[in-house]
């Protein structure tokens, strides 16, 4: 399906914040190309008439008990992390102000 | 940022018809938090109220909590909207530092709650019916704090720092139908619809609804189009509105600025704007590429929510009375005429006047006081009435003192303000202050004398009918009791004299 | 080779409830064949000797003592890299998670240390467990203990290799399309998937959630079973997890019955496509379990045509959703390119740096099948397949108790022959893949050599949801009758490992 061009993948990518090098573009576009006419025969295969099942297991209504339990310290909740400061988790600056 | 060029508001609305829509998140009160179990808290130590779940380390899983579910179904039924059968929860899928798993766990295309329709009231008595399209469950996320500036320095200059605390906090988001016809009310009406939602969910008791905490949020939608047209304008979303006071002035602005664009042959760009309530101005967002694409998908770890029909029943039973049952009950009880009520209403003090009066005080009297000098001191320090440090019970003791003839009226505005200073309650000021009024006839008359002495002729008059020459006397008599004194009853004491 | 650690796990705790041997030993055994084979092998990324011994030598003292035990207290295990463990570093063979350590034990961990089994290791996989050899693991690939040139096969490569080279009687992996059960069929070994639900998965490191399943990996149906019962049970954690429980399957093992049992052979997956003497294999143990009194019928599920393109729609889009919490910000890898980058550029630059080639590609599709415009052609009637998978298992399971198929086309292929071709190694999972995105129970068990290439191939059991318990009660008979057949253990089979230099 020549839906999937270079730039489709590249808008992909960035939608998915994966830097990919041009290099990776081009074996993407190949690889997904295949891979995409291989599944989108699955159009055929049904019609409005078919519900979607999203759970493989029918159930409903699971719910918690609104009651505290207890928490990370903070020193754990930061114990993963790359940088931080005073408590908070620390990143570089955010290109959009909300 | 120059402030865009605008339209007049008059001619904006001669030359094109206004819609807006309005987005409500509100902040549930729940223990904990929407799904997980950490606190939901506002102030504690950052990253203290957080676990796996809410900074989504890998392999965690949702639960759900069910009094936010409770919560969420009461909102609803509140607002005048079906319950959902079934509602199941959907991602929203983005990239942004503070969300833990970089989506949310929201609702798309089967919320809780939709189709219903709340009356609003706005200050020119004009009644709107509000259509909600919806209303759906969803989390919080984190608290950002940027740190540095544009310094214009390369290096290090600046950075972000994530508190996780809030992400996860539940949340219920109310979404209206466009709403078309305020015309040039659409300011009003938007604040007014905020308001409205505030009272509800605070009286339904599920959340603090404290505009300035983030328990309420508003995001205005506008658009214009030209009368008579079919199509819906462009719009654009305006978010950080804090207040009930930026909504209306964001809304204004919004209209005005886009009036001015499409007059001279511009379009809109459709976008989120940021409201600046310190410039009176909104200003352009970065249009995000991949806004729209919020690829949402059933979220797979969580199973529909079904609410029973007795459950859902439950709750509707256990609904406290809607806020505009209660202000219609509140006037017939206390027999305001129409614009007494809204004045007390749009002002914003019916629950203090309700306490007062359950505190002891005529209806009339404690809208008197509220709406009389309360609200004058409050506008003179530019405050809010809120702000002020006066209670429904002081002002229900001023009422009866000043009722009992032991203080006037102007003696009670001086105790007023001593409060608001902080002396103490009414009568203690009354007290220390020895103000009231003397009530001995014997006194009084000692110095109707002493006046009438200067003054003999006055006596003539008022025995011949003339009984505006009385003013004289009775201002020296009050000027002579520092004011401590019934000026009616002098009045009556005078007039006794003159006939003996 | 010390004999102990030829025994299966059902042997070993009958000796250490009997005191014959100690907690210690048979964890010493294993940690010492470790030591020997793994670097072969590599069926471990990271050995916890000194925790497992140190919870061997406790539960020894607690035996001694006279203390009422639970039944596998003390017998040894190994963990897949995709599950946490707040003592080992969790790295679901990717490099963007290099030496993270968990905060929290999955909740399986949780129940294995109650069952006090030491703990011997955490276990390779392809890379967030997407792959069928291993080959995409950032930690380089396990190897086959058949003939290490091969695959051992994936993404549970690490679990499989381990057990069918006796470095760990039993051990944990996690299904979504197959991974435990290919790597099962390719290593002569036993592996289970139960029904979606049965086991938590709090603390499994999400690929698609609505596809994984995390089950045990042995040497024999009764291992599997005893190993089941410690993990399965509904959990709060997981909100997908079964409130009920699925009864012992220990039970069903050891009473093995074909009495009044239907059998029924998927046509989709017979014949053409599948290897020859994986083929004949199959129909050999056909016979067997009629002529042990099983009623043999055929069954049509027309909608498996579309089962590997519906599960390679489903599983990227959810897979490319989980795997955004991987962004540098909170745990896991961090890439600062240079010259003052925002966040957003640091996000792409870690996510490039430390997820590998068939991560990417998925991730890309799965943004691509859930995008505005291509939803309902892609990700949309992926669920509706689902459906369609569903209702044909459903008419098939009226006529037949059990469904049965070779549980993958081929024995292992060696490594490098499909790594270039992303839908080749797609294929692997034909088989596998119905009973994920049913949410069936399926299970593998070893079923003789291909004559071919004298390497293993597997037979595959289906049963409806929440039935386990009747896959144990069949399987178990099946691989009685292959014992007698064979005269010995499938494992017995296997050629002398070579290691070394």
């Amino acid at each position: 399906m020549s839906e999937l061009t270079p730039d489709l993948v590249r808008h992909l990518a960035s939608l998915a914040r994966i830097q990919v090098t041009d290099a990776e573009v081009e074996t993407l576009t190949e690889q997904l190309a295949v891979i995409v006419d291989a599944v989108a025969t699955i159009n055929k295969a049904v019609d409005a008439s078919v519900p979607a099942t999203s759970h493989p297991i029918p159930m409903s209504n699971v719910f918690r008990e609104d009651v505290v339990e207890p928490s990370l310290s903070q020193e754990s909740a930061l114990s993963g992390a790359a940088d931080s400061d005073q408590g908070r988790f620390r990143v570089a600056a955010i290109l959009d102000e909300e | 940022m120059a402030k865009a060029e605008l339209m007049n508001y008059e001619q904006a609305l001669e030359q094109f018809e206004v819609v807006i829509g309005l987005e409500v998140h509100v902040e549930l009160n729940t223990n904990t938090k929407m799904f997980c179990g950490c606190r939901n808290d506002f102030g504690d130590e950052p990253n203290t109220n957080v676990c796996p779940i809410c900074i989504g380390l890998p392999g965690s899983l949702p639960a759900v909590n069910r009094k936010a579910v409770e919560s969420s179904i009461a909102i609803g039924l509140a607002l005048g909207c079906s319950i959902a059968p079934t509602g199941r929860f959907s991602r929203k899928n983005y990239f942004y530092p503070d969300l833990a798993k970089n989506f949310q766990t929201s609702q798309y295309d089967e919320p809780i709650a939709f189709e219903g329709t709340i009356d609003i009231e706005i200050p020119s008595g004009n009644v709107f019916t509000v259509a909600i399209e919806r209303a759906h469950m969803e989390e919080d996320a984190g608290k950002l704090t940027h740190v540095g500036g544009n310094t214009g320095r390369i290096h290090g200059a600046e950075y972000s720092l994530v508190d996780y605390n809030r992400a996860g906090v539940p949340l219920v988001e109310i979404v209206t139908k466009p709403i078309i016809g305020a015309k040039h009310e659409a300011p009003e009406l938007a604040a007014a619809y905020v308001r409205s939602i505030r009272e509800i969910v605070k009286a339904l008791g599920v959340s603090e609804a404290r505009m300035e905490r983030g328990n309420v949020r508003c995001d205005a939608n506008v658009s214009l189009r030209r009368h008579g047209a079919e199509k819906l304008g462009t719009r654009t979303e305006t978010k950080n509105v804090n207040s009930l006071r930026s909504i209306e002035r964001a809304v204004r602005y919004e209209i005005q600025r886009q009036a001015h664009i499409l007059a001279a042959g511009g379009s809109i760009t459709q976008e989120t704007r940021h409201w600046h309530e310190d410039r009176g101005m909104t200003s352009s967002g970065r249009p995000k590429s991949d806004a729209d694409d919020y690829r949402y998908f059933p979220e797979p770890d969580l199973v529909p929510v079904q609410p029973s029909a007795e459950l859902i029943e439950k709750i509707r039973a256990s609904l406290p009375e809607n806020p505009s049952d209660r202000r219609k009950r509140l006037q017939a009880e206390w027999a305001f005429a129409d614009l007494e009520f809204r004045d007390v209403v749009n002002a914003g003090l019916l629950d203090q006047i309700e306490e007062t009066v359950l505190a002891g005080a005529k209806p009339q009297a404690a809208r008197k006081w509220w709406t009389g000098e309360v609200a004058r001191l409050a506008n003179a320090d530019d405050k809010d009435v809120s702000e002020l440090s006066v209670s429904p019970a002081d002002i229900a003791q001023l009422a009866s003192l000043v009722e009992s003839g032991k203080i006037n009226d102007r003696i009670g505005r001086e105790v007023l303000a001593a409060v608001l200073a902080g002396e103490g309650t009414p009568e203690q000021i009354v007290a220390e202050r020895g103000l009231e009024v003397v009530s001995d006839d014997g006194a009084l008359l000692a110095a109707i004398d002493d006046a009438l002495a200067t003054q003999p002729h006055v006596i003539d008059a008022i025995r011949e009918g003339r009984m505006q020459a009385a003013g004289a006397v009775i201002g020296a008599v009050m000027k002579a009791m520092k004011g401590q004194a019934d000026a009616a009853r002098v009045r009556e004491l005078l007039i006794q004299r003159a006939s003996e | 080779m010390t004999d102990l650690i030829k025994h299966n796990a059902s042997e070993l705790v009958e000796m250490l409830a009997t005191k014959q041997v100690s907690s210690v030993e048979v964890t010493q055994a294993h940690l010492d064949r470790i030591a020997e084979v793994n670097p072969t092998i590599n069926s471990f990324l990271h050995v916890t000797g000194e925790e497992a011994l140190k919870v061997a030598s406790d539960v020894d003292k607690r035996r001694a003592a006279g203390e009422q035990l639970p039944l596998l207290a003390g017998l040894p295990i190994a963990v897949k890299d995709n599950l946490t463990t707040t003592d080992a570093p969790t790295t679901a063979g990717s490099k963007i998670l290099e030496g993270w350590i968990p905060q929290y034990d999955a909740t399986v961990v949780k129940l294995l240390r109650a069952q006090g089994m030491p703990i011997l290791g955490k276990t390779n996989l392809d890379e967030f467990a997407m792959g069928s050899s291993t080959e995409f693991s950032a930690y380089g690939p396990s190897r086959n203990p058949w003939d290490i040139e091969r695959i051992p096969g994936g993404s549970g490569g690490g679990s499989s290799s381990a057990v069918a080279s006796f470095s760990a009687p039993l051990a944990i992996g996690s299904d979504t399309g197959g991974s435990i059960r290919f790597p099962a069929a390719v290593t002569g070994t036993v592996g289970h998937k139960p029904t979606y639900g049965a086991v938590s998965r709090y603390g499994l490191i999400a690929l698609a959630s609505s596809l994984d399943q995390i089950g045990p990996v042995s040497r024999s149906v009764l291992d599997a079973a005893l190993l089941q019962d410690v993990i399965a049970g509904h959990d709060p954690h997981d909100s997908t997890s079964l409130p009920e429980s699925l009864g012992s399957m220990a039970d069903a093992a050891r009473n093995p019955s074909l009495k009044g049992k239907r059998i029924g052979v998927i046509k989709q997956l017979s014949g053409a496509g599948f290897q020859p003497g994986v083929q004949a294999r199959f129909d050999e143990s056909i016979e067997l379990l009629a002529k042990a009194g099983a009623e043999i019928v055929e069954v049509d599920c027309p909608s498996f045509e579309y089962a590997i393109a519906a599960y390679y729609l489903i599983l990227p889009a959810e897979a490319s959703s989980n795997l955004a919490k991987f962004d540098s910000v909170r745990f896991g890898l961090r890439v600062t390119p240079d010259g003052n980058p925002t966040i957003e550029r640091v996000m792409a630059a870690t996510r490039e740096a430390g997820f590998g080639p068939e991560v990417k590609r998925r991730i890309i599709l799965g943004t691509y099948a859930l995008s505005s415009g291509y939803y309902d052609a892609y990700y949309g009637s992926a669920q509706k397949v689902r459906t369609l998978i569903q209702r044909d298992l459903a008419k098939a399971f009226e006529l037949a108790d059990v469904l049965v198929s070779p549980t993958a086309p081929t024995t292992a292929f060696k490594f490098g022959e499909k790594i270039d071709d992303p839908l080749a190694m797609y294929l692997n999972d034909i088989a596998t893949i119905p009973a994920n995105l049913a949410g069936i129970p399926g299970m593998a068990i070893p079923n003789g050599l291909a004559e071919e290439d004298g390497l293993p191939s597997g037979i595959q059991l289906l049963a409806p949801a929440r039935a386990d318990a009747r896959l144990y009660e069949v399987a178990a008979a099946l691989e009685s009758l292959h014992e007698n057949v064979w005269g010995k253990r499938m494992m017995q089979f296997a050629p002398e490992l070579k290691v070394g230099a």
